[in-house]
């Protein structure tokens, strides 16, 4: 789209956008088929040699059952943090937006936390529930009669990072279900209500089917937010352990490529994932996009 | 409402009060940890009256942590990010939309395809174009043999490698974060609403494009900046796997990556109340920004994703 009165001028709108094209070639495209490149190369740690192979780094990855483990935890860790974080942050939301009083202060006190960096979330759910100094650790030990310990346990440790990464993103939720209930239009839960509806059934059969658009956007964003963002908490709390419980994918290829030096794999990695983000974002504007229309 | 629900009322209060402390609970349980001496915080469960010793625990954190060079660092780095992004994408979107041009679509569509690849997915090459930004210059240089043309020249060997790294720096911390298109694609959408007649008014009494923007749409879009100042500078501020990347100097690393410094592990002294103070210090400017802007952080964070 553009407008109908435009500006004439040769140079001007190229030296305008140059910025931009000049970034985005030196620091997205460039690295991207660079990446892209390496992914079909066998190198030695050094740099000195490399050598074409085709698609012996994908097959090499696809068959090696640390890789499809790391597939595993990605997938299982965004499922729990996606839904823990969304239900959590539509409770709220559906709370504070029937709360008469006092609802500045609702939201104030509800959106902060989305201003803690995902590192720093970590280490306060580290602290938490660490196994020997967290309160959150005793309760669970005395209360649920478990015996926790996320240095020793996988499953514990992956509890950790999920806790630590849906608490920061609980008040990003709240804020987008905030605006989507204000944006239904009040005279529909009224006529509801004179139909004789309680609050309950209004909620499922008005609010609910009302929020499904935001409710699969934020399930996108989310999903990206625990594929992509949570690298720092991973890299604070677990560092991927412990025995590779909590490696996810992005940390996966932080840890082959950048520590261990093996950048054919680190690429074919890379590229995986930049497969997988072009397929979640495709599937984003064709499916999301339409519906989002009537939030507002 | 619509009708009395008294004991409903009751539970959305109760509910609401238990969500806010859900929310709250890791801060205020810190904040009193960061109150607390050595002792006291190792005992198990901790006491959750806070203690007398939050300044010291501070002042410890501070010299430890080389924390003023590290918020220093952080800070530097958020506003770089926040500015640099504001001022490309404000005028590329100015581009796309006030001018018609051959390459303009292009021009759109390179920005906007930035959006599936985040640094996440191309950590080493990425990293490799940091440490020499000239590299890809050196290669068509090589390629074209312009070292054997140029000693012809000159009469005498002379060997050009073009090097500029951007490891340790502030511009390297901000440079490769500054496109965006999210911000570009918000100024597109808000351009694309200011009103026609302003444009064609400002043509016939003679104004040039960059009169225009700067005294027609920068003033309208006051309100697209402050809501972008906050988000992006959260955004930058929060920055965990490139500035770990690219900075290797202890004098050069952001804040949120020098707190892992500070967790005691097995084997150290348990102090947590150093630990935690120090992750209060840290996470200080970005809320304080969200809490001082909030109606701005609202307005930005829906319509930015729009």
């Amino acid at each position: 789209m553009i407008k109908k009165s435009t500006f004439k001028s040769g140079y001007l709108p190229y030296l305008l956008i140059l910025p931009q094209i000049l970034i985005t070639l030196t620091f997205f495209y460039w690295p991207a088929v660079q990446g892209l490149r390496q992914s079909f190369f066998l190198s030695d740690p050094f740099g000195q040699s490399s050598k074409f192979v085709w698609f012996y780094n994908y097959i090499e990855l696809f068959t090696d059952p640390l890789y499809l483990k790391s597939i595993m935890i990605t997938v299982t860790f965004s499922i729990a943090v996606a839904t823990v974080s969304i239900t959590l942050g539509l409770f709220i939301a559906t709370m504070a937006n029937r709360a008469l009083r006092a609802t500045a202060l609702v939201r104030t006190l509800l959106i902060w936390p989305y201003a803690v960096a995902p590192a720093i979330s970590g280490i306060l759910w580290l602290f938490l529930l660490h196994p020997s100094y967290g309160i959150v650790a005793l309760a669970i030990d005395k209360w649920l009669g478990v015996e926790w310990n996320p240095v020793l346990y996988g499953r514990d440790a992956m509890i950790m990072i999920t806790m630590a990464s849906s608490w920061k993103q609980i008040s990003y939720n709240f804020v987008f279900f905030m605006a989507g209930l204000q944006a239904i239009p009040k005279s529909l839960i009224e006529a509801a209500a004179i139909d004789g509806a309680s609050s309950f059934k209004r909620f499922w059969a008005i609010t609910f089917p009302l929020l499904t658009p935001t409710f699969f956007f934020l399930s996108v964003m989310n999903i990206i937010y625990s594929f992509f963002e949570t690298f720092g908490v991973i890299h604070t709390v677990t560092q991927g352990g412990p025995g590779g419980s909590t490696n996810i994918l992005v940390y996966k290829v932080y840890q082959d490529g950048f520590v261990g030096l093996n950048l054919g794999s680190s690429a074919a990695q890379s590229v995986v994932l930049m497969s997988l983000i072009i397929l979640i974002t495709f599937l984003q504007f064709r499916y999301v996009e339409k519906k989002v229309q009537y939030t507002g | 409402m619509i009708e009395k629900t008294p004991i409903l009322d009751i539970f959305t209060y109760v509910f609401l009060i238990i969500g806010i402390l859900i929310v709250g609970f890791p801060i205020i349980y810190s904040l009193i940890a960061a109150t607390l001496s050595l002792e006291e915080v190792s005992k198990v469960p901790m006491p959750l009256i806070p203690g007398d010793q939050f300044l010291v625990n501070m002042k410890e954190a501070w010299t430890r942590g080389n924390l003023g060079n590290q918020i220093f660092n952080s800070i530097v780095m958020a506003t770089g990010i926040t500015v640099g992004k504001i001022v490309i994408s404000m005028i590329g979107a100015f581009s796309i939309v006030y001018f018609d041009y051959r390459l303009r679509v292009v021009a759109f569509a390179s920005v906007f395809c930035t959006l599936m690849l985040p640094v996440e997915v191309r950590i080493l090459p990425t990293y490799e174009m940091a440490a020499n930004v000239l590299g890809p210059l050196q290669g068509v240089w090589d390629m074209l043999h312009m070292n054997g043309f140029v000693s012809w020249f000159a009469g005498h060997d002379i060997e050009v490698s073009l090097n500029w790294s951007l490891l340790d720096s502030y511009t390297g911390l901000t440079l490769p974060l500054i496109a965006s298109a999210t911000c570009t694609f918000l100024f597109r959408q808000f351009f694309l609403t200011v009103p026609e007649e302003l444009c064609e008014a400002a043509k016939m009494d003679g104004a040039s494009p960059m009169t225009f923007f700067r005294k027609i749409l920068f003033p309208l879009s006051k309100t697209n900046i402050a809501a972008l100042i906050v988000i992006e500078f959260v955004y930058g501020y929060n920055q965990y796997l490139w500035p770990l990347l690219i900075t290797t100097d202890p004098d050069m690393t952001t804040a949120v990556i020098g707190l892992q410094n500070l967790i005691p592990q097995a084997d150290d002294l348990p102090e947590w109340n150093v630990a935690l103070g120090a992750a209060m210090m840290v996470m200080l400017p970005p809320v304080l920004i969200v809490l001082s802007m909030q109606r701005w952080f609202v307005k930005g964070l829906i319509e930015k994703e729009k």
